[in-house]
């Protein structure tokens, strides 16, 4: 799909403007080495992202996105905070839709700052509302944190949380589980059957592969303390399900999140952080009674936001993909930082859609 | 003219050319034995194209053959959007297969895709990869999963000898075709309760009918009324 230079254009001028706030004008190499990605985001990347091979480094990918390689270029270097800025093509499969452009430009900000994660969320929310300005465009907002702390509080075992924290973003098997969890679904016949057997390896075959007898032992272990594990209870299911449909301004939304957290505490650090993140964006001057909160928000995207997320869609154009989107991913930055971490979030927006709705 | 794409050898020809002369349509091999060319007898204006049955979606797709004979699996891996660009005309009750999802007999806890997924999570966590599904439907398969929000697993290429893959230690299951299942018990392998991802056979396909000229619409009416389908 060709690009016009007048993309381009409008590609250095958002640069220029989010260079102007203190940004380093940062590129990144075209092909990416496969494996980073491939560990981060597993079989779904090959579905997304053009793959190749080179003789001697390996599996290489055409970018999908800028954020690992600009996250690995601030992982060498030490400032902090630091912001950066960058314009360039990515590279992304269409699977199933082919009106969508399989390479586009993209241009990002993305700020490293752990001293002040609401002001960094404001930051740059509101300067990829600013390179948006006077365009017909609609902001949805979200908060993964806030369910990342709902389920992390929820009176059950450690087990089940984690297997729920893991699926967050995959909403039919996340759903599966709390039924399960919740006593609502019944236990299937299978696991029945190998719970209540004496000897469950009576029938087992013989042993071939890498996963050996003490794996699958631990696991019938793992599974009988589960069966022994008192349900999720309907109280905190529904409470889950009140956050999860919750979808109304950003105002509203804060109000009723403080009458859940007085059933669940565990969740006051993650409304407060909300609360901080209203402050500062109105500070910057966002209309922040206007703005649009959506529990689910974000749950279907590439896993790796894990905290404040936003997207700004065209208003009368549901045809088209997002214009920008953003968010903030603490836990990548853990990833590929080799046990640093340093709290990040960022933010791009596509010029071609910008100029189409100009 | 419409080119009819058939499978250019073995059993899968044999069917497709009794299921045709059952109902009318003689399609034979000309001249040697060897050679890939071939007859239709019994309506006028089809020609017989033999080429592998791996081939036949892309062909078809491409506009380079109107009909073809393939399985419906093959449709479904090789065409992104198959029900788009290529229509199944009929089922031809031959060729069934099933492209299943299959672990060793040894993991006594696992049965289910609920149980896959939570074996990935843990297989990572102990071994430091993904746990490794060796197949070639790629496409079928990783949509599959993601539709049932398994998680953790990476496929690797396997062209053949799938089923040995676990035993030879190149990966943890597989998803495979698979007909009386005998094979992977042979190897150890069984199937998990809701690992069906595609019951396949053999299907007589159609191509994108966009740049057809009206004889050969005409003409696929007419083949259609002679073979009652």
């Amino acid at each position: 799909m060709p690009i016009f230079p007048e993309t381009l254009t409008e590609a250095r001028h958002l640069r220029d403007l989010f260079a102007a706030q203190g940004a380093q004008v940062v590129k990144a190499d075209v092909l990416q080495s496969a494996e980073t990605l491939l560990d981060l985001y597993g079989e779904d990347i090959r579905a997304r992202a053009y793959l190749t091979s080179d003789p001697l480094r390996g599996e290489m990918v055409l970018r999908p996105d800028f954020t690992v390689p600009v996250v690995q270029m601030h992982m060498h270097g030490h400032a902090d905070p630091a912001r950066y800025t960058y314009a360039g093509k990515v590279f992304r499969k269409q699977e199933t839709d082919e009106t969508r452009a399989n390479e586009y430009v993209q241009v990002g900000y993305e700020v490293f700052n752990g001293q002040n994660p609401a002001a960094a969320d404001a930051e740059v929310f509101s300067l990829i509302a600013d390179g948006l300005a006077g365009l017909p465009v609609k902001a949805s907002t979200g908060d993964i944190g806030l369910l990342m702390a709902a389920v992390r509080g929820l009176r059950t075992t450690d087990a089940r949380k984690a297997a729920l924290v893991r699926h967050i973003w995959r909403p039919r098997r996340f759903k599966a589980l709390l039924n399960r969890y919740g006593g609502k679904a019944p236990v299937p016949e299978s696991r029945a059957a190998l719970l209540a057997a004496d000897d469950p390896f009576a029938e087992a075959g013989p042993e071939i592969g890498l996963r050996s007898r003490a794996e699958v032992q631990a696991r019938i272990d793992a599974l009988h303390a589960d069966a022994a594990a008192d349900p999720i209870s309907e109280e905190e299911l529904a409470l889950i399900d009140a956050i999860l449909g919750l979808r109304e301004t950003a105002p509203h939304v804060l109000s009723a999140l403080r009458d859940i957290a007085v059933d669940m505490p565990a969740i006051g650090d993650a409304v407060g952080r909300l609360n901080a993140r209203m402050t500062a964006l109105a500070e910057r001057g966002v209309d922040v009674d206007a703005l649009e909160f959506e529990g689910s928000y974000g749950r279907t995207s590439l896993e790796y936001y894990d905290g404040f997320v936003f997207g700004f869609y065209a208003v009368d154009r549901p045809d088209l993909p997002p214009v920008a989107t953003g968010g903030r991913y603490d836990a990548l930055t853990a990833r590929l930082g080799e046990g640093r971490a340093v709290p990040a979030v960022g933010g791009v927006i596509r010029p071609d859609l910008v100029l189409e709705l100009r | 003219m419409l080119k009819l794409g058939v499978p250019s050898k073995g059993r899968l020809m044999e069917k497709t050319f009794d299921w045709f002369g059952q109902r009318g349509v003689t399609l034979r091999k000309s001249g040697s034995d060897r050679e890939y060319a071939g007859a239709v007898d019994g309506i006028d204006g089809v020609e017989l194209v033999l080429l592998s049955a791996g081939e036949m979606p892309r062909e078809l797709a491409a506009g380079n053959i109107h009909l073809g004979v393939t399985g419906s699996d093959l449709v479904r891996e090789k065409l992104a959007n198959w029900d788009s660009r290529v229509a199944e005309l009929a089922p031809m009750g031959f060729g069934g297969a099933d492209l299943i999802i299959a672990v060793p007999q040894a993991w006594v806890d696992v049965n289910t895709l609920d149980d896959l997924d939570a074996t990935c999570a843990a297989f990572r966590g102990r071994h430091g990869f993904r746990l490794r599904i060796a197949t070639k439907y790629h496409r079928l398969v990783r949509e599959f999963l993601r539709e049932h929000g398994v998680a953790d697993y990476q496929i690797v290429d396997s062209q053949g000898a799938t089923e040995g893959t676990v035993k030879n230690e190149t990966a943890e299951a597989i998803a495979d075709i698979t007909s009386t299942g005998e094979t992977l018990r042979a190897n150890g392998l069984k199937i998990l309760d809701d690992g069906l991802i595609h019951a396949s056979q053999a299907t007589l396909f159609r191509g994108r009918r966009k740049d057809w000229s009206d004889a050969q619409r005409k003409k696929l009416k007419a083949l259609q009324m002679v073979l009652g389908i």
